[in-house]
């Protein structure tokens, strides 16, 4: 409804707003000892839904899971994402999860893939070539998850790990965040273990524990990168992490990455969504 | 009967809330098949990266709070990697400099032949002048003062930037010559950004 009455005043809006941004970022690196509030006032100004060009990517999910598509020429709406057929409300604050018909803990990108191979027979090499939009490029991922996660909006994060196997997806999440490996001998927890700490200007929220950092992270996500000029998923956060630890690029809706994400997510519980959010 | 059915239906409706602890601990070789089955797509000689020497396989185990006799072992072994350079650890601190700002290099998204840097500001504060700096690692302004110019500190530094777990086991630090990252070269300039009096960092 919300994103449907955004849709066409966006454009204009949005433009004003990466404007705005950039030469605010410019003058926060140029200097004087005011970086951090500069960054703040950024922060507070890109932070506008009606200027947040991610409710597009809402738009366009929803007319995809509506779509016939596929050898079946059928819709995603019968697609079980967890809370029963067709059932969007609060299904990604409870992703990942498992499933029962796959026997495997899913995160809401891996679980796409599978409905769009089991529902509508449909071919998805493509997408898992190059799931993430780039130049000139959307991506189909992007806008579904923007869709379906905008309809856990305002709930609450949840992990109860009540299946065996949502458990050992977290004990190897936890594990692969303290992984360090390649080689800079990152791993997740070198950049995120601590309280406080910042890359250059960058903030570095703490995620190896529950509370508010991880609540705060995880409840943004996916957002709109106002320096990518694309909405940005989990998978894609992730696979830019391990770019960044010097690791090769993970699969995309690979074991590792829907691991990694529980593991968040339990820290995260509790943490209510605002999402597709606006970040730098 | 009628207990078992009201003790099955409390035990239903309470579903057991996962602590953080509980459950078995994960066996390692389960989390390195994962690691083989999701990173598949490898450059020519990336392979390498996905699996772990000691020193790495250890910190992770113990989240970087080493037993005594494990430190040892890592910074034993680490020391024995740094090899010092024959004409002196101090190089050219201009180079250093944007060594130390340079933070590309060795990520899938960087084209072949990226010169890599050694991406200090990342983490530490330098030149004063410098505002975007990092605090992951402690600041290192006037660092080269502090130590009053000592050829033995310069030194010990050299062996630090070269590699960090020969000082400390589990270091967050890279263990830059070892791996690779950086030069004999690149890294006697960094030494020089920290000792040379000339440079920014001791202004």
């Amino acid at each position: 409804m919300r994103s449907k009455a955004l849709g066409g005043a966006l454009a204009g809006l949005a433009a004003m707003a990466l404007t705005l941004g950039l030469t605010a970022l410019g003058s926060a690196q140029d200097g004087g000892g005011s970086g951090e509030a500069e960054i703040e006032r950024y922060r507070k100004m890109i932070d506008d839904p009606m200027a947040n060009p991610g409710y597009l990517n809402v738009d366009r999910g929803e007319a995809l899971w509506a779509e016939a598509r596929g050898e079946k020429k059928v819709s995603l709406e019968t697609c079980d994402l967890g809370e029963g057929p067709g059932a969007l409300e609060g299904a990604y604050a409870k992703l990942p999860r498992y499933f029962q018909d796959a026997d495997q803990v899913m995160d809401l990108e891996q679980r796409l893939l599978w409905c769009m191979e089991k529902v509508q027979a449909f071919d998805t090499k493509a997408i898992k070539a190059k799931p993430f939009s780039g130049p000139g490029r959307g991506s189909d991922m992007e806008d579904l998850v923007a869709f379906i996660a905008n309809k856990s909006n305002d709930m609450k994060i949840e992990a109860p790990l009540s299946h065996p196997k949502e458990q050992e997806a977290y004990k190897l999440g936890e594990a692969l965040f303290f992984r360090r490996s390649a080689v800079m001998d990152f791993s997740c927890a070198t950049c995120h273990g601590e309280a406080g700490k910042r890359i250059r200007l960058q903030g570095l929220p703490q995620l190896d524990r529950p509370g508010p950092t991880a609540q705060a992270t995880m409840a943004t996500w996916p957002t709109y990168r106002v320096s990518q000029s694309a909405t940005r998923t989990m998978q894609h956060r992730l696979w830019d992490c391990y770019r960044q630890m010097r690791m090769p690029a993970p699969d995309y809706a690979s074991e590792a990455i829907t691991a990694v994400t529980l593991y968040l997510n339990k820290n995260a519980e509790g943490g209510e969504l605002k999402v597709p959010s606006i970040k730098r | 009967m009628k207990r078992a059915i009201l003790a099955l239906g409390v035990a239903l409706f309470s579903a057991p809330v996962f602590a953080a602890e509980d459950g078995p601990a994960i066996d390692p070789a389960r989390v390195e098949k994962a690691v083989t089955s999701s990173f598949t797509t490898l450059p020519e000689g990336w392979d390498a990266r996905l699996k772990q020497d000691d020193a790495q396989r250890i910190c992770s185990e113990t989240r970087n709070q080493p037993s005594e006799e494990q430190a040892d072992k890592i910074v034993a072994a680490e020391k024995a990697k740094v090899k010092f350079p024959a004409d002196g650890v101090l190089g050219d601190w201009k180079a250093g400099e944007k060594v130390a700002q340079n933070g590309r290099g060795f990520q899938f998204s960087d084209p072949a032949g990226t010169e890599a840097g050694g991406n200090c500001y990342s983490c530490h504060q330098l030149d004063p002048k410098e505002v975007s700096y990092g605090t992951l690692g402690p600041s290192l302004k006037g660092y080269g003062k502090a130590m009053k110019f000592s050829d033995d500190a310069a030194k010990a530094a050299y062996a630090k930037i070269f590699d960090a777990q020969s000082v400390l086991a589990c270091s967050n630090m890279p263990r830059f010559g070892p791996n690779h990252v950086l030069t004999e070269k690149q890294i006697k300039d960094v030494t020089a950004y920290l000792f040379d009096p000339q440079s920014p960092v001791n202004k």
